[in-house]
């Protein structure tokens, strides 16, 4: 049990750290929430940063453009932007994080080249389109056609939750290529171009008024055959291969956020006076210690993935179970350090942050998935209703 | 960072897990409950000779020489098997109380106005003003009142209720220990101070992670084995859902614990012992509700597990203590120990098992 990181770690890290000082000041004011052009070209122009820096695709094998990163390099990475207050990953996300390594995993050499280097370099945004209406937790039930017509698939169906819909030039589609297959062996995935013809996309206002995510239509998109990642009706493999990203390091950041935020709201319980609240500061208190664990946690995870080569393994359902709620908590405790009518005001840091900790539970996998995946494929317990 | 179990610590947890299976299996364990708890000294001289209480001791003084990872691993396994006695206690005093490194005395501790483990076996009882032994033990157990244990594997006493009169405990000092005479300092003190009291905590957290693993273990194979409505249980995800939660609760506590014996930290202490008793005393009901009526009868092992982990859940820092100490160390003001050093140093001692 070694908590110790090695002199190249550590110069890694200043490394880092010097770069992060010197650039971060000099960034653009962020962009309106609801101007999604703008945070278009705030995130990719920071991508653009990253990459001309050689931080870009740190974790990615090298021969799909990445840098080859260790997993504790990773975890430094992601530890030490968030600690500066690096912009988020934000429309960059589904490209670094899902399409990029699925084409890196299953694309050919072809697939690679055209892809890969544009998520690298900040030019590409990808988004999802997964889930559909009647295909949530239940994802293998997804309805949307693919016909062959000559060397293209027609496309028709529906996608929903698409976030970053109206401003992405790829969507990495799951598609059904055999109704009459298994349902998990008639899906295949494709990469679609999002102006093609056909394509509508919706915005979807969520609980909190903002418009994260989108339905979008598609009414016979004709895609290439060639954008086809993997083999036909292979998809769900493919996919399986992305969201086990998604389950991975993706909270490591965030983690790192939520104990800022818990030093802050301490601040300011201490400066109003509801300090005074035993009640209160005991539930900081508790939650300083499930944060802390869950950092912990996240260090033995990365420990682990580094010493089985790098595939994040189903500790990451655990972990998500476990950080989801604690995030909730987070902000249930914020509303009652910011006490009424501080709650209610949505101007007010953190009660905004309450509203959309409440998707943490649902989106990626609900946390009643991911007690199905933790009692069946960690514990071993019997497939069941 | 490489924040997983090396090979040495993996052996020593494995030899651990071995010797616990051959010396103290569950006939041996239930005949432990059956006696009330009595402490059967053979065993504490087995665990003794193994290093269970020398462990830290530097190997110039006879000790193991290794260090508080080290421990928490062998403390786990102990909290696994149901391991009776005031382990954590003499384990502390080795070095301190004579014959506590080797398992010949037995060392308990009397912790404010905690009640008293294994007070009857006690060659030596670890008090405010030092370890109380001779006349001031025979004082103090004769003030002490003896009550009907809810943990059959564990006798208690309440603590006396007066300063008790009795001379100043005549302290007998293992080699390269510090000499000093205990003045006798009556019944409602901490029992340890600065540091120990959070080694204390530390290694009741490892028991309580290592029971949390069992029972996690327990309601496991109960809900594959046990059928109803012509399949497993544990095909339901009424009973599935009950088990994921379990591990949930665990792991992060394992992660706590190990960390914490790492940097020996004292908020992260706080934290472990706050996620341990949590996973212990919640593992324990779900795996009692999992096995149904079973649960609820005396032949289960599970209630053995929920009362322990109830009564190490009231030892070390009190829920209260460990969530104020860890508020108090919130904030941009009061630095965190060691800011990024929270997310840093801490390399746990290389060496051989036990």
């Amino acid at each position: 049990m070694d908590l110790t990181y090695t002199e190249a770690e550590e110069e890694f890290r200043r490394r880092l750290a010097r770069w992060l000082a010197g650039v971060l000041p000099g960034l653009p004011p962020k962009p309106s929430p609801d101007d999604w052009p703008a945070r278009r070209a705030y995130d990719t122009a920071w991508q653009r940063m990253l990459y001309d820096a050689g931080y870009a695709g740190l974790h990615w094998p090298v021969d799909a453009g990445g840098r080859g990163a260790t997993p504790t390099q990773h975890l430094i990475y992601l530890e030490e932007t968030e600690k500066a207050g690096a912009p988020y990953v934000g429309a960059n996300f589904v490209g670094l994080l899902h399409a990029g390594p699925t084409i890196a995993a299953e694309g050919t050499a072809g697939q690679r080249a055209r892809w890969l280097p544009p998520v690298l370099r900040g030019e590409e945004v990808w988004c999802q389109g997964f889930s559909e209406p009647d295909a949530g937790s239940d994802l293998a039930a997804l309805r949307t056609r693919a016909v062959r017509d000559g060397d293209d698939y027609v496309v028709s169906g529906q996608k929903i939750w698409t976030s970053h819909a109206e401003v992405a030039d790829w969507c990495e589609l799951l598609v059904r290529t055999d109704p009459d297959a298994p349902r998990h062996r008639g899906i295949s995935w494709l990469a679609m171009p999002m102006d093609a013809p056909g394509i509508t996309v919706r915005p979807l206002r969520t609980l909190a008024g903002s418009t994260e995510f989108a339905e979008v239509f598609l009414d016979e998109v004709r895609v290439p055959v060639g954008h086809r990642v993997g083999a036909e009706n292979d998809g769900w493999r493919v996919t399986m291969v992305t969201l086990s990203f998604e389950r991975g390091t993706a909270f490591v950041g965030e983690v790192v956020a939520c104990r800022r935020t818990l030093d802050a709201l301490a601040d300011e319980a201490r400066r109003t006076g509801r300090w005074d609240d035993a009640v209160l500061r005991r539930r900081l208190g508790r939650i300083d210690a499930e944060f802390r664990a869950l950092w912990r946690l996240t260090q033995w995870n990365v420990a682990e993935s580094a010493r089985t080569g790098g595939v994040p393994g189903l500790g990451g359902s655990v972990f998500k179970l476990r950080y989801s709620a604690a995030r909730q908590e987070l902000y249930e405790a914020a509303a009652e350090v910011l006490g009424a009518p501080g709650a209610f005001d949505l101007d007010r840091e953190w009660a905004l942050d309450r509203l959309s900790s409440l998707s943490y539970t649902i989106a990626a996998g609900t946390s009643q998935i991911q007690k199905n995946i933790v009692a069946e494929r960690v514990l071993g317990l019997p497939k069941g209703r | 960072m490489d924040f997983q179990l090396s090979d040495d610590q993996r052996a020593l947890r494995s030899g651990m897990r071995d010797l616990l299976g051959a010396v103290f299996d569950r006939d041996r364990m239930r005949a432990a409950v059956e006696r009330g708890g009595a402490l059967d000294r053979a065993l504490w001289r087995e665990l003794g000779a193994a290093g269970f209480f020398a462990l830290r001791l530097p190997e110039e003084d006879g000790g193991v020489g290794l260090g508080l990872p080290e421990a928490v691993l062998l403390f786990e396994e102990a909290g696994r098997a149901l391991l009776p006695g005031p382990l954590v206690a003499t384990h502390l005093a080795a070095g301190r109380v004579k014959g506590a490194a080797e398992g010949a005395a037995v060392v308990t501790a009397a912790d404010g106005d905690r009640p008293v483990a294994h007070l009857a076996d006690a060659d030596a009882v670890l008090a405010g003003g030092g370890p109380l032994d001779g006349e001031a033990l025979r004082a103090f157990v004769a003030a002490a009142r003896p009550v009907r244990s809810m943990d059959p594997l564990t006798p208690l006493h309440l603590p006396p209720p007066e300063p008790v009169v009795g001379g100043p405990g005549r302290i007998a000092v293992a080699p390269g220990g510090v000499a000093g005479r205990a003045a006798f300092a009556p019944g409602r003190a901490p029992a340890y101070a600065g540091r120990l009291r959070y080694e204390a905590a530390l290694l009741s957290a490892a028991e309580q992670l290592g029971s949390a693993a069992r029972t996690t273990d327990m309601a496991v194979q109960h809900a594959r084995e046990r059928q109803q409505f012509g399949t497993p249980i544990g095909s339901f995800q009424a009973v599935k859902h009950l088990c994921a939660d379990m591990l949930a609760r665990t792991e992060p506590a394992r992660a706590a614990v190990y960390a914490a014996a790492v940097t020996g930290d004292p908020l992260e202490i706080a934290a472990a012992e706050l996620l341990a008793d949590e996973a212990a005393v919640r593992n324990a009901r779900d795996c009692l509700q999992i096995h149904g009526g079973m649960g609820f009868t005396w032949e289960a092992d599970v209630h053995l597990h929920l009362k322990r982990a109830w009564l190490r859940a009231a030892t070390g820092l009190t829920e209260a203590e460990a969530e104020e100490e860890l508020a108090a160390g919130l904030g941009a003001a009061p630095p965190r120990s060691g800011s990024s050093a929270a997310y840093g140093p801490g390399r746990s001692q290389a060496g051989g098992g036990a």
